[in-house]
C-alpha cells in the first residue's frame, strides 16, 4: 500500500468531523457485511431444517439421540481437559522457567499442529493393533497366539479418540496461553512473588487468571474441531452428533433433518463462544508499557528441570515423532505408487488456496476486530461473532450451505444477462476456486478473528485516546500503532488458519472445481479406504508444509519481545 | 476513504465489467467437445475408463469427486449446472438423483443391448456400470465347509461371539438389509437383524477388509464383505494373509441367489453436453471399457458379453440375485432405522 496516498487521504479526513464520522462507521459496515456473508450459509442450513422429508426426532430420540449426546459430551469433555493442560502447562513451563532444550521445545510443541487428526488416527491404530508391532512383541514374548488370548487396550475406544485429539489439538491452547504469558508484565508475578506467594500460587492466581481469555479461545477452538470431526470419530465407531448428522441425511437421505441436528450442534458452539465471551469480559487487563520488560525466566534444578523436560517432550514426542516416523516409514516404501507428476500439482493448489484464505482471514479480522474496538455497540459484538459461526458447522454442512446461497447468486446473475443481454453467464463462482477459498474464509474466521482479538485486547485503549488525540485518523491509528502490536497474533492467526486450510478436506471435496485436487483431497481417497500406504506421502507433505509456517513463526515470536522494542513506531 | 477514492464509481463498474467478462471466458461449460462428471466413485477406479475414451473419441472428461453433497450442488446448481454424468458407487444414491429429479432418461439400443434390464432403471435413467457380490468369509480352520450357507444363517445363534461386521449403516450393509426387506418384509428382517446383532464378536468398526484381518487374527470366525475386497487383498503383500485365511462363501444358491450391488451412471436433467455425455456412457457400457474396468477393479462388468477374468474365473460361477434394484432401494431409509433400533453399531 502507498504510504503517502494513505496519509494524504488521512491528513484531509481528519479536518473534516462528518468525514471522521464517515470513516469510523465503514469499519462497522464493514463488520456488518462480513458477519451477513457468513451467516448466508448459517441460515441456508436453518432454512433447511425447516422443511425435513419426515420427523427424524421421534425415531432419534428412541432409539439413537441418547448415544449421540452421550458421546460428544463425553469426547467434548475429555478433549477439553486433555488440551487445557496439556496446552497450560507446556505454555507456562516454556515461558517461566529454563530447562534443558526449552528453547527448541517453544516451536516444537507447535508441530503436532500440522497433524490432521484423522492421519494421527491411522497411525496410532497401526501401531497399536493386533497386527502392529507392539502386540506383536507382546504375543512373541507371552507365546500368545489369537486376540482372544490376552487383553490389550482398543485404540479405537472413546478413550483412544480423547488421547490422539487431545495431542494434535492441545497446540491451539498452548499458541494462545503462550502468547498471552510472555506478553504478560513481569511485574505483576513479581509483585506476587514480593507480597510471598511461591511459584504455584503466582500462577494459580495470577498468571492463569490473567491468561484465561486467551486459554478460553484456545480451549473452544480445539471443542470446535472436536465437535466437528468426523473422520476420527468415523474410524473409531464413536456415535457423535455429527456421525448421527451424516447418518440422517446420507443414510436416511433426510437433509432437512440432518440440518435439525447440525441446529442442535450450533447450539453447543453457542454455548462454546458465550463462555469463551464471558471469560473475556470479566477480564479486561490491559497492558500498556509494562509488556516491554524483558522477562527473566527461572533456571530449573534437579528433578524439577526433568519434570519440565518430560512435560514438554511427551507431547511432541507422541503427537509428532511417532507417528511422522510412521509416516516417513510409509511413504518410503509406497513412494513408486505414491509419487506422480500430479502430485507437484496437488501440493501447489493446497498451498494457493490455503495461503489466500489465510490473508483474506487476517485482513477480515483486523477489520472485525478494531471495529469492535471503535464501537463498543452490542450490535457490533454479535456481528463479530456471527462472523465466527462458520467454525461451528460440520465442513460438508457448511459446504451445502454454502452452495445454496452462491449457486442462487449464480442463477439469478445469470437470468438477469439473459433477459437483458440475450447471453447466458453459466455459474460464475459455483465450482471455482473462489467459492473454495470463500468457503475456507468463513469456516476459519473464528480462528483468526479469536487470535486478534485476544492481541489487541492488551493493546491499551490509551494507545487509541492519545493517537486520536494526536490527530490520527482510525486507519492510521490502526497502522501505525495497533498494526506493529498485532505481529504476534496476526502471524499466530495466519499460521492456525493456513494449516487448517491444507488439512480441510469435506467443503473441498464438495466445493472444488473439476479436475481439481489438493493434497488433503488426494490423501482422502486413499486413506478413506485404509490405504494407508498409498496416502502417506501425501500426509507427509501436509504435515511438512505446515511446519514452514510453524518454523517462520517460531522464529518471530521467539523475537516478539525485541521486536516490539525495536519497531515501535515512536522509537 | 481511502477506498471510495480507490473505487470510484467509475472504475467500480470497469471492475465489474472486466471480472464478470473473465468469468465468463473461464466458464468451463462454455467449451466444446468435454463431458463433465460429478462422482461418488474414487478417481483413480474410473480414470484409465476416462483416458481410454478421451483417446479414442477425443472427447476430454473433467471430473470432480466427493462423497457427500454431491445431490445438493446439483440441485442448487439447477439449469446452469456443467455436470453432465452423475457416477455413485451403490444403487441408492442412484434412486436419489432419480428421484430429486435431477437425471433424465438415456435412449440408446446399445445400452439397451449391453445392460441386462434388472441392472438399469426401468425408465432409462440410471445404469449399473459393475456388479458386485455381497459374500460370506468364513475362517479356513474354524468354520467347516457347508456350515453356512446363507444370509439368513448369520442368525444363528451357533454363531454367537463369531461374527465381525463393519458399520450396519455403511450403504452396503444397507442395501443388504433392504435386500432382506423386500425378501421377508419388515418384522422378519428386524427379528434377523436382531440375531445377527447378538452373534457379533465386537462393535462394528472397520471396512470389509478390516474384517477379514479380524478373522485372520481369531477375533472371530465370519464376516460380510463384497468380493472384490477378495481380490485387492490377493494383490497387496500384506494383505494377501488376510485373504489365504477365509473361505469364500456364495450365499443363497439354493434359493434366491447372491445379493448382488451395482456402481452405476446416469446423465443429469439439464447436461450441457447431452451427446457427448451418451457416447461416454455407451462407451463404458461397452465391450472395451467393461473388460477393463472388470480387470483392474475385480469387479462383475454387468455387459454378459464380456469373458470373465482369471481371478472372477476363479471364483467359479454362481447364481445370483436378480431382484429389481430400484425396489430394493425403497427400502433404505427404513433399513436405515432398523440398524438404529437393533442397535447394531452399539
Amino acid at each position: 500500500m502507498n504510504y503517502s496516498v494513505v496519509g494524504e487521504a488521512a491528513d484531509t479526513s481528519i479536518l473534516n468531523k462528518s468525514n471522521l464520522i464517515k470513516s469510523a462507521d465503514s469499519w462497522r459496515i464493514g463488520t456488518f457485511a462480513i458477519a451477513l456473508v457468513a451467516l448466508l450459509p448459517v441460515l441456508a442450513i436453518l432454512w433447511l431444517a425447516v422443511f425435513p422429508t419426515e420427523n427424524i426426532w421421534p425415531h432419534l430420540i428412541s432409539t439413537s439421540l441418547p448415544r449421540y449426546l452421550q458421546n460428544t459430551i463425553l469426547l467434548m469433555l475429555g478433549v477439553g481437559v486433555s488440551v487445557f493442560l496439556t496446552g497450560v502447562s507446556t505454555a507456562y513451563f516454556v515461558s517461566h522457567y529454563e530447562f534443558p532444550l526449552r528453547k527448541y521445545f517453544e516451536w516444537l510443541l507447535l508441530l503436532p499442529l500440522a497433524f490432521p487428526a484423522y492421519v494421527i488416527a491411522y497411525m496410532y491404530t497401526d501401531l497399536l493393533e493386533f497386527a502392529g508391532p507392539i502386540q506383536h512383541s507382546v504375543r512373541e514374548l507371552f507365546g500368545w497366539q489369537l486376540a482372544s488370548d490376552y487383553w490389550f487396550p482398543n485404540v479405537r475406544s472413546m478413550g483412544g479418540a480423547i488421547m490422539l485429539m487431545g495431542l494434535v489439538l492441545y497446540p491451539y491452547v498452548y499458541l494462545m496461553a503462550r502468547a498471552s504469558f510472555i506478553e504478560q508484565s513481569s511485574y505483576l508475578s513479581d509483585v506476587s512473588r514480593l507480597m510471598g506467594r511461591n511459584q504455584f500460587k503466582t500462577f494459580m492466581f495470577v498468571s492463569l487468571p490473567i491468561a484465561r481469555p486467551a486459554i478460553a479461545i484456545g480451549v473452544a477452538l480445539a471443542l470446535m474441531e472436536t465437535l466437528n470431526d468426523f473422520g476420527t470419530v468415523d474410524f473409531f465407531s464413536i456415535h457423535t452428533l455429527t456421525a448421527g448428522l451424516y447418518d440422517v441425511w446420507l443414510n436416511m437421505g433426510n437433509l432437512g433433518g440432518a440440518a435439525q441436528i447440525a441446529s442442535v450442534m450450533l447450539f453447543f458452539v453457542i454455548i462454546l463462544l458465550a463462555l469463551e465471551f464471558a471469560g473475556r469480559r470479566r477480564s479486561r487487563f490491559y497492558q500498556s508499557a509494562t509488556r516491554y520488560m524483558r522477562k527473566q525466566r527461572i533456571s530449573l534444578q534437579g528433578k524439577y528441570k526433568w519434570l519440565a523436560f518430560i512435560i514438554c517432550a511427551a507431547p511432541v514426542l507422541f503427537g509428532f515423532v511417532v507417528p511422522l516416523a510412521m509416516l516417513l516409514n510409509y511413504a518410503i516404501r509406497y513412494f513408486e505408487q505414491s509419487w506422480n507428476p500430479g502430485f507437484r500439482s496437488y501440493t501447489f493448489n493446497s498451498i494457493f488456496v490455503s495461503v489466500c484464505a489465510a490473508l483474506i482471514c487476517i485482513s477480515l479480522a483486523v477489520m472485525v476486530c478494531y471495529a469492535r474496538r471503535l464501537h463498543k455497540d452490542t450490535m457490533t459484538g454479535i456481528a463479530a461473532r456471527i462472523a465466527s459461526l462458520g467454525y461451528a458447522m460440520p465442513g460438508a454442512v457448511l459446504a451445502v450451505g454454502v452452495v445454496i446461497p452462491l449457486a442462487s447468486f449464480d442463477n439469478a446473475v445469470d437470468s438477469f444477462f439473459r433477459q437483458h443481454f440475450g447471453f447466458s453467464s453459466g455459474l460464475l463462482l459455483t465450482g471455482t476456486t473462489f467459492a473454495l477459498i470463500m468457503t475456507y474464509t468463513i469456516r476459519f474466521m473464528a480462528i483468526s478473528i479469536g487470535s486478534v482479538e485476544s492481541s489487541m485486547s492488551k493493546i491499551s485503549e490509551s494507545v487509541d485516546m492519545a493517537a486520536r488525540t494526536l490527530g490520527h485518523p482510525t486507519f492510521r491509528t490502526l497502522r501505525l500503532f495497533h498494526l506493529p502490536l498485532l505481529k504476534g497474533g496476526i502471524l499466530t492467526a495466519a499460521l492456525i488458519v493456513f494449516v487448517d486450510c491444507m488439512k480441510e478436506l469435506p467443503a473441498t471435496l464438495l466445493l472444488r472445481p473439476f479436475n481439481f485436487d489438493t493434497l488433503a483431497t488426494h490423501v482422502y481417497q486413499f486413506a478413506s479406504d485404509e490405504m494407508i500406504g498409498q496416502s502417506a506421502l501425501g500426509s507427509l507433505v501436509i504435515v511438512l508444509s505446515g511446519l514452514l509456517p510453524i518454523i517462520l513463526l517460531s522464529r518471530t515470536i521467539s523475537d516478539t519481545q525485541q521486536l516490539d522494542l525495536d519497531n515501535f513506531p515512536d522509537k | 476513504m481511502l477506498l471510495s477514492r480507490f473505487f470510484g464509481v467509475k472504475p467500480r463498474t470497469k471492475l465489474i465489467a472486466i471480472s464478470f467478462a473473465g468469468l465468463i471466458a473461464l466458464n468451463p461449460s462454455a467449451q466444446a467437445e468435454e463431458v463433465n462428471v460429478y462422482s461418488y466413485r474414487k478417481p483413480q477406479l474410473i480414470q484409465p475408463m476416462f483416458d481410454e475414451f478421451t483417446a479414442e473419441t477425443g472427447i476430454k472428461v473433467n471430473a470432480v469427486f466427493a462423497k457427500k453433497g454431491m445431490l445438493e450442488r446439483l440441485k442448487s446448481e439447477g439449469q446452469n449446472s456443467p455436470a453432465d454424468i452423475v457416477f455413485t458407487t451403490d444403487i441408492g444414491r442412484l434412486t436419489d438423483f432419480k428421484n430429486a429429479g435431477l437425471t433424465q432418461p438415456v435412449e440408446s439400443d446399445l445400452i439397451k443391448a449391453n445392460i441386462p434390464s434388472h441392472l438399469r432403471d426401468p425408465e432409462n435413467h440410471w445404469f449399473g456400470l459393475t456388479s458386485r457380490a455381497r459374500i460370506i468369509v468364513a475362517s479356513n480352520d474354524r468354520v467347516a465347509e457347508g456350515e453356512l450357507g446363507s444370509y439368513e444363517d448369520l442368525a444363528d445363534p451357533k454363531w454367537q461371539g463369531r461374527i465381525c461386521s463393519r458399520s450396519g449403516k455403511h450403504p452396503y450393509n444397507i442395501a443388504l438389509i433392504s435386500m432382506m426387506m423386500a425378501h421377508h418384509g419388515n418384522e422378519a428382517t428386524e427379528k434377523w437383524l436382531g440375531g445377527v446383532k447378538f452373534n457379533l464378536a465386537r462393535k462394528p468398526e472397520g471396512n470389509d477388509r478390516g474384517q477379514v484381518k479380524a478373522i485372520r487374527e481369531g477375533l472371530c470366525d465370519v464376516a460380510v464383505i463384497n468380493h472384490y475386497y477378495m481380490y485387492q487383498m490377493a494383490s497387496d503383500p500384506e494383505q494377501k494373509a488376510w485373504a489365504d485365511a477365509v473361505q469364500v462363501i456364495f450365499p443363497n444358491q439354493n434359493d434366491r441367489g447372491t445379493h448382488m450391488n451395482i456402481s452405476g451412471m446416469a446423465m443429469t436433467r439439464y447436461a450441457p453436453h447431452a451427446d457427448s455425455a451418451r457416447r461416454l456412457i455407451e462407451f463404458l457400457a461397452g465391450d472395451k471399457a467393461q473388460a477393463m474396468y472388470a480387470e483392474v477393479n475385480g469387479e462383475y462388468p454387468v455387459n454378459e458379453n464380456i469373458p470373465l477374468s482369471d481371478y472372477l474365473q476363479s471364483l467359479g460361477s454362481f447364481q445370483r440375485d436378480e431382484v429389481d434394484l430400484s425396489h430394493v432401494a425403497t427400502f433404505r431409509a427404513e433399513a436405515s432405522k432398523m440398524v438404529d433400533r437393533v442397535a447394531y453399531n452399539d
